[in-house]
């Protein structure tokens, strides 16, 4: 790399507009490259499976969090701490299942759709911000966890709020046993 | 009339245009724009294709943060100059999407239609490591097509290519016809 030794990378964020912008752009251009919705959401899951896996470096070298003794501690750590850093927001996380392996993180502020007003018709069930889904799954694997990860409710659809789902694959008598 | 629009949900529309709210990590942006550059590359043949292809995808962006922008650094008023839209570009843009200034603003020297924004290190380009094979690769095409498309919707078209020269040069190569009227503004 062609940097000068002395010099530290003094700037290290960017303006939200043009992150923003951009992934609509890649949106756009998917949209155009594939006819299907399922098309278009399963290549946004892979990218953002891409991200995910290399953004939990990222992540763990700058929040230089402890290491999560349980799912719900991840699924916090996720919402309040990864979310803020990456994307600024705060979702609200909440405990679905008596199991304790099913969460769901409630965005009621979500940066990606600033500039979307809603979806064409023609693209009814796009999930325009699959990429989330994909980064929180890689992110989760690199750090062996197991997980599947989905949007329950999407507001450019018409719900009420967006709420992405994260379901803990391993049984939770697994986690115990490791620890002892 | 399609009746979602009626519907009145998204609180997009009614927001107040303010500061920009906050600013994003560079590793997010950068990774996405990785990703970005990778599904480019799956798709074309050679180099020229694939920074065309960014140069799209920039200029998708460029068109919608131009009005926003607009409005919010320059209210009222309009640049009708061409040196009047590059100091904008250099300063006010530049700073708004990419957090700093561009370093340099020239004018080509035989040629009244070039100038070249110049950039030690454009913001795009700050984890990308270019292959031999591909040396002539320049992703700061996107930040090419961003440019090409402000210009455009500002009211002065005009052809903007990345190059390898100081850093990342941008060179924009106006119409003959954005020149023209420049000159005549200046006459009256």
């Amino acid at each position: 790399m062609s940097r000068s030794p002395g010099r530290k990378q003094e700037n290290h964020k960017i303006s939200r507009e043009l992150f923003v912008l951009t992934y609509g752009a890649l949106v756009a251009q998917l949209c155009k490259d594939y006819e299907k919705d399922e098309d278009v959401n399963a290549c946004l899951d892979r990218m953002g499976y891409s991200i995910g896996i290399r953004l939990i470096d990222d992540f763990l070298a700058r929040s230089a969090v402890k290491k999560c003794r349980s799912y719900s501690e991840t699924a916090d750590m996720i919402a309040q701490v990864a979310f803020k850093m990456y994307l600024g927001v705060t979702p609200s996380v909440s405990c679905s299942n008596a199991t304790g392996n099913e969460f769901s993180l409630i965005l009621d502020k979500n940066p990606l759709v600033d500039f979307v007003e809603e979806l064409p018709a023609e693209r009814a069930s796009l999930c325009y911000c699959n990429l989330l889904c994909g980064v929180i799954r890689g992110a989760l694997e690199m750090v062996h966890l197991a997980a599947e990860v989905s949007f329950l409710q999407d507001r450019l659809k018409g719900d009420a709020v967006t709420e992405i789902g994260i379901t803990f694959l391993r049984k939770p008598e697994d986690r115990r046993h490791r620890r002892n | 009339m399609d009746s979602r629009f009626t519907r009145g949900k998204s609180p997009v529309l009614e927001r107040a245009l303010g500061r920009p709210r906050s600013e994003l990590s560079l590793a997010a942006f950068a990774l996405l724009f990785s990703e970005l550059v990778q599904y480019c590359q799956r798709r074309v043949a050679s180099v020229a294709e694939l920074q065309a292809r960014l140069a799209r995808l920039g200029q998708h962006v460029g068109l919608r943060a131009l009005d926003a922008l607009v409005a919010r650094e320059r209210p009222g008023r309009r640049e009708t100059k061409v040196l009047g839209v590059l100091l904008f570009v250099k300063g006010p843009l530049w700073r708004a999407l990419f957090g700093r200034e561009a370093d340099k603003l020239e004018q080509a020297n035989d040629d009244d239609r070039t100038f070249y924004v110049i950039e030690r290190e454009p913001v795009v380009n700050t984890f990308v490591s270019v292959p031999r094979e591909n040396s002539s690769l320049n992703c700061a095409a996107f930040a090419a097509g961003l440019l090409e498309a402000v210009l455009g919707a500002a009211g002065f078209p005009a052809r903007v290519s990345a190059h390898w020269h100081k850093g990342t040069t941008l060179m924009i190569k106006f119409d003959e016809a954005v020149i023209a009227r420049d000159k005549s503004l200046e006459g009256r």
